[in-house]
């Protein structure tokens, strides 16, 4: 699946005044404390240790040493990290839209109030989320398959040739199809309820000066939800770059098709897995977390500035 | 790592301008169009194009559900077999292996009542105080938990499992339960949900009245988070119900694990030397598997898209 | 930004701090393993003792077999943690060896997998124990693996994969097709047969290391040499040019079935005629008997196709061993589990299961040889596996290094099976990344 996170430096934007300034105390401590523990233990220590293993080097021969930064300078020469940095930026650059583009229009028509079992539509769209990246793709593969598949149904039936998904050319494409089809509910659903809280006397003006259906979307309805576009952005950046349980589980079909280095993560994954590269493996790792961020909150201050 | 599946959909509401009380605005039927709305065949079927993408693979994973193994083999996807097994696979699936599947059920259940539920403890009392409270190093907090959550989790792992190793907590149901108790995301929301719901002004009243701050949290605040804490703790269930990798690294005795990785274990039998093929019953797990979560959706919609568009409240 | 950057990066380098005095005792420490003999009355006395022996294997036989070493020293416990195969197994056993600890007692290990964990020290040699001393009862080609060409003894063969072929004789009737028995004449019974029934193909191939690898070796190419930290790598020599000029056609005239191998399509290809033919080893039959259960009745064995006619040389693919692992709690309860299962009672239990011995004298027996397969139309198939196993080249090795080459197969071979790429093309690359790990690894490797 694509690992939805957090958004990235989105923060609440200057939230009411909290409490009042004067109280500047710890006691706010004593309930975030639990939570930042557990984040620590959990996130921020296997980080540090990661950065600490990013200056050694481990062989099987020779045994561990300390090489400062060689393991970056690799990494930034590295055509296989560049070439898996280029290929989910090209999956980001079209699925993304795709799927957001998709999710938007279900959203506003679903808002519209036109649809016949508005009900109906939204949760059974929504519903994919609930299926485990393992089982959506396990499903998928199985319908991309030209043999025994649905594709290969439709060949038959047909009497037509499709175009294998699985090849290679066409994987990545497959592989977009069954993040769009995992996420455009969840995303739908993002806007869908950004646009319910649009209050309603925004409405009663645009009528009175008779705009009409199209006018209504984009001079009301999509500048008010366009923290939600913004964060829904964010995090479908973060996921295209963290794009590994998918092509993970596919390439047992696909293993010609999928590389072992195909995206970032996965790179990570098999250098560490098949390769015992911990070290050369953190050092991607991080450098892969600095270029997330970096993007993520580029994102986030232009969608905000925009016409803000 | 632990993949934070998402547990985004919540977080937009932050932004949206406007808006008075959304919550209560969803509930009574609102036309928010101008003119009065016709309901359109062609955007109905146009949609309906979108929802039928979206259950088809839904619609096969329950037809195949219905086949054996051999069934499997000679039928194609999107029709029923000869045999109608049903019931025979989901029999099978319970009890095959001594009924281990239950034993995965079982833990899964045990996972999501601590990890997802203590998630979304630790969530309500972090945001919380992100929410109502000003303290040293408040603003530091959020920039480091984004940061973090940037770096992808897959490379972690291992460093993960090292310490994890070292504390004597691999192997143990802790190994999963403990990272699943961190949700970024759950925290932003309860940030946001909170500093909405709870009016400051009510808080100062229960000080003055002299209730300790757990006391003010337990009673006054709490009942007022109820739509965000059902919502949170649903995007937070999913997260752990779906967790994979992680459970993956971390347990190597099945008598540990969840559902997930039960289901990839029997998919994966199929590659040993004589091993049972299964795959009707890796089917009929994966089915067996998102039925719950699903039922959760439907039968608790009503609260956690009112906590969504509670969450939405702004200004 | 700028501010909030800073003080993240404070607070990193402060957590870094903190994890390197936590983690600084990470580092690993050199053991030497010097083991020392151990008799066989030791061995008695520590199962008279008794203990919990911890088994990490996947191969399903073991189950019954723990079952009769409990029973039969009922002091002692095997604990048989068996849900995970390949690549997933070997993570795990890494991880734990890399961690110090949840180590197991025993492990399954791959003979294509034995000569790294054998290099890094994280094995036992059980020469000491004794072992060595099994080297007659054992067929010659597993044992070289446990033995890495040493003195050392790293595992006790569990099974063996002596090539054959399997052929589903359905298929070849229908289409009045010889069976083949040199690789000329399968090349040509592929032409015919997918020319006959455009849906049916010689064999599914869709690029598998293990595959490619036996067939190298059968075809008398030794790509890997080595010696301690010295390793050879070539692809070149006139043994994978053989295999290239045969393999080659196939590929390029689309006459093998680009299904992967143990995927749901493969179980349906070889149950419904599409796959005609599976070049694999003797151990298939019960995956046969379980996962293609619809054409019991339809497939028979055949001797596997030799490169010159008359040329009686097979090769190996698959077949595994049990070791001890060097962090083991209980070696001498381990060493005599593994021995019972692999030379003792254990042999006879797991044969009557379908397990393919290593052992001669199983091998040999009358009652094996004779044993008749109802899937495979009353056929006595043991003779033709052991013949195969008495005729396996000799000398063959992989690396030290096979399951991290065996991993990016896909990425360089595979390129060969969906593109223009020539099969000898891929190969060069394999060996390229092959030989560019060794030297980060710190091998010693000439091309």
């Amino acid at each position: 699946m694509t690992t939805q996170q957090p958004p990235a430096a989105v923060e609440p934007r200057p939230a009411p005044p909290p409490a009042r300034r004067d109280r500047r105390s710890w006691t706010g401590w004593g309930f975030l404390g639990p939570f930042v523990a557990v984040f620590a233990l959990v996130f921020l220590a296997p980080i540090a240790y990661s950065i600490y293993l990013s200056l050694f080097r481990d062989q099987l021969i020779g045994g561990n040493t300390f090489v400062g930064l060689d393991n970056y300078t690799q990494a930034l020469q590295d055509d296989r990290f560049w070439d898996s940095l280029a290929r989910v930026s090209l999956f980001l650059v079209v699925q993304v839209p795709i799927m957001l583009g998709i999710a938007l229009l279900i959203a506003l028509a679903l808002d519209s109030g036109r649809l016949y079992g508005t009900d109906f539509f939204r949760i059974t769209i929504f519903l994919p989320y609930a299926v485990p990246a393992v089982v959506a793709t396990l499903m998928w593969g199985f319908m991309y398959g030209t043999r025994y598949g649905l594709v290969g149904d439709i060949n038959d039936a047909f009497g037509v040739t499709l175009p294998e998904p699985l090849s290679p050319d066409l994987v990545l494409a497959s592989i977009g199809n069954i993040v769009t089809w995992e996420f455009v509910g969840y995303n739908m659903l993002i806007f869908y309820s950004a646009l319910r809280v649009i209050p309603h006397s925004l409405y009663e003006a645009a009528e009175i000066d008779g705009a009409g259906q199209f006018r209504v979307i984009t001079a009301i309805k999509l500048p008010a939800i366009r923290g939600a576009l913004v964060i829904a952005t964010i995090f479908s950046i973060i996921g295209s770059f963290q794009l590994f349980n998918e092509p993970n589980i596919l390439r047992q079909l696909a293993r010609n098709a999928i590389t072992t280095d195909y995206t970032p993560n996965f790179y990570t994954y098999s250098l560490s897995f098949n390769g015992q590269q911990q070290n050369y493996s953190a050092t991607v790792a991080i450098i892969m977390g600095l270029i997330t961020m970096v993007i993520a909150y580029i994102v986030q201050l232009r969608g905000m500035r925009k016409g803000a | 790592m632990s993949t934070p599946v998402t547990t985004a959909s919540e977080s937009i509401p932050a932004q949206t301008a406007g808006a008075g009380k959304g919550a209560s605005r969803l509930r009574t039927p609102r036309r928010n169009t101008p003119g009065r709305p016709k309901r359109s065949v062609l955007l109905t079927v146009l949609t309906g194009l979108m929802l039928l993408y979206t259950v088809v693979p839904l619609i096969w994973l329950v037809i195949s559900a219905t086949k054996t193994q051999e069934g499997l083999a000679d039928s194609g996807g999107l029709w029923f077999a000869d045999d109608f097994a049903l019931w025979d696979n989901i029999r099978d699936t319970f009890t095959y292996n001594d009924g281990v599947f239950v034993r995965w059920l079982l833990n899964t259940v045990l996972y999501v009542v601590l990890g997802a539920g203590g998630a979304t403890f630790l969530a309500i009392l972090g945001g919380y105080a992100l929410a109502k409270f000003n303290f040293p190093g408040k603003r530091a907090v959020f920039a480091v938990v984004i940061g973090a959550v940037a770096v992808p989790g897959t490379a972690l792992a291992v460093p993960t499992f090292l310490m994890f190793s070292k504390m004597g907590l691999t192997d143990t149901p802790w190994a999963v339960i403990i990272p699943s108790l961190v949700s970024p995301f759950g925290l932003y929301l309860m940030w946001v949900f909170a500093t909405e719901a709870i009016p400051t002004e009510l808080l100062e009243a229960a000080r003055m009245d002299g209730a300790s701050e757990a006391r003010t949290f337990f009673q006054v605040s709490l009942p007022l988070l109820a739509p965000g804490i059902v919502t949170v703790l649903l995007f937070t269930t999913v997260a752990t119900w779906n967790n994979y990798f992680l459970p993956l690294i971390m347990l190597k005795d099945s008598d540990w694990y969840p559902l997930t990785l039960g289901l990839s274990v029997w998919n994966s039998q199929a590659e040993t030397i004589g091993g049972d093929v299964i795959f009707n019953l890796v089917i009929t797990g994966s089915l067996l598997t998102i039925v719950p979560l699903i039922a959760a959706f439907l039968l608790l919609q009503k609260y956690w898209q009112s906590g969504l568009a509670a969450g939405s409240v702004k200004e | 930004m700028r501010r909030k950057t800073s003080r993240l990066l404070r607070g990193i380098a402060l957590l870094s701090a903190l994890a390197l005095g936590a983690t600084a005792c990470g580092g690993s420490d050199d053991e030497g393993s010097d083991q020392k003999p151990v008799s066989a009355s030791d061995l008695q006395a520590a199962l008279k003792k008794g203990g919990t022996v911890t088994v990490w294997a996947w191969e399903p036989t073991l189950k019954s077999v723990a079952a009769d070493f409990e029973k039969k020293y009922p002091k002692v416990k095997i604990n048989l943690v068996s849900e995970r195969s390949g690549d997933k197994h070997y993570t795990a056993l890494s991880n734990a060896i890399e961690a110090k600890k949840g180590v197991p007692d025993v492990a399954q290990v791959e003979y294509f997998a034995l000569g790294q964990y054998a290099l890094t020290k994280g094995l036992t040699d059980l020469a000491p124990f004794g072992a060595e001393k099994l080297k007659d009862k054992y067929t010659p080609g597993p044992w070289n693996a446990v033995t890495q060409g040493s003195d050392a003894v790293w595992g006790l063969p569990m099974d063996s994969g002596p090539m054959a072929m399997f052929y589903n004789k359905k298929v070849f009737d229908k289409n009045k097709i010889a069976v083949p028995t040199t690789w000329d004449e399968y090349v040509e019974a592929a032409r015919k047969l997918h020319k006959a029934d455009p849906k049916s193909f010689i064999a599914a191939d869709a690029g598998d290391a293990g595959f490619t690898t036996s067939m190298l070796w059968q075809a008398g190419s030794r790509p890997y040499k080595v010696d301690g930290t010295k390793v050879k790598i070539d692809f070149s020599d006139a043994g994978a040019k053989k295999f290239t000029d045969t393999w080659q056609p196939l590929i390029d005239e689309k006459l093998l079935a680009p299904i992967t191998g143990w995927t749901d399509d493969w179980y349906k290809g070889l149950g419904d005629g599409t796959i005609a033919t599976l070049v694999t080893g003797a151990w298939m039959p019960a995956n046969f008997v379980t996962g293609v259960a619809n054409a019991s009745g339809d497939w028979r064995v055949a001797p596997m196709p030799a490169w010159t006619k008359g040329d009686k040389a097979t090769a190996e693919n698959g077949g595994s061993s049990l070791t001890v692992p060097e962090l083991a709690k209980n070696k001498e309860l381990a060493y005599a589990f593994a021995k019972y299962a692999n030379a003792e009672d254990g042999v006879q239990t797991r044969i009557k299961q379908g397990a393919f011995p290593a052992t001669t004298a199983e091998l040999q027996s009358q009652e094996f040889q004779n044993t008749k397969f109802e899937y495979f139309g009353g056929q006595q198939a043991n003779k033709i596996f052991a013949e195969s196993a008495a005729n396996v080249a000799d000398d063959w090795s992989y690396l030290p290094f096979q399951q991290y080459a065996n991993s990016i197969f896909n990425d360089t071979v595979g390129k060969a099976y969906v593109s223009s790429t020539k099969l000898a093309d891929g190969l060069k690359a394999w060996q390229d990344a092959s030989v560019k790990y060794g030297n980060e690894q710190g091998f010693t490797v000439e091309k």
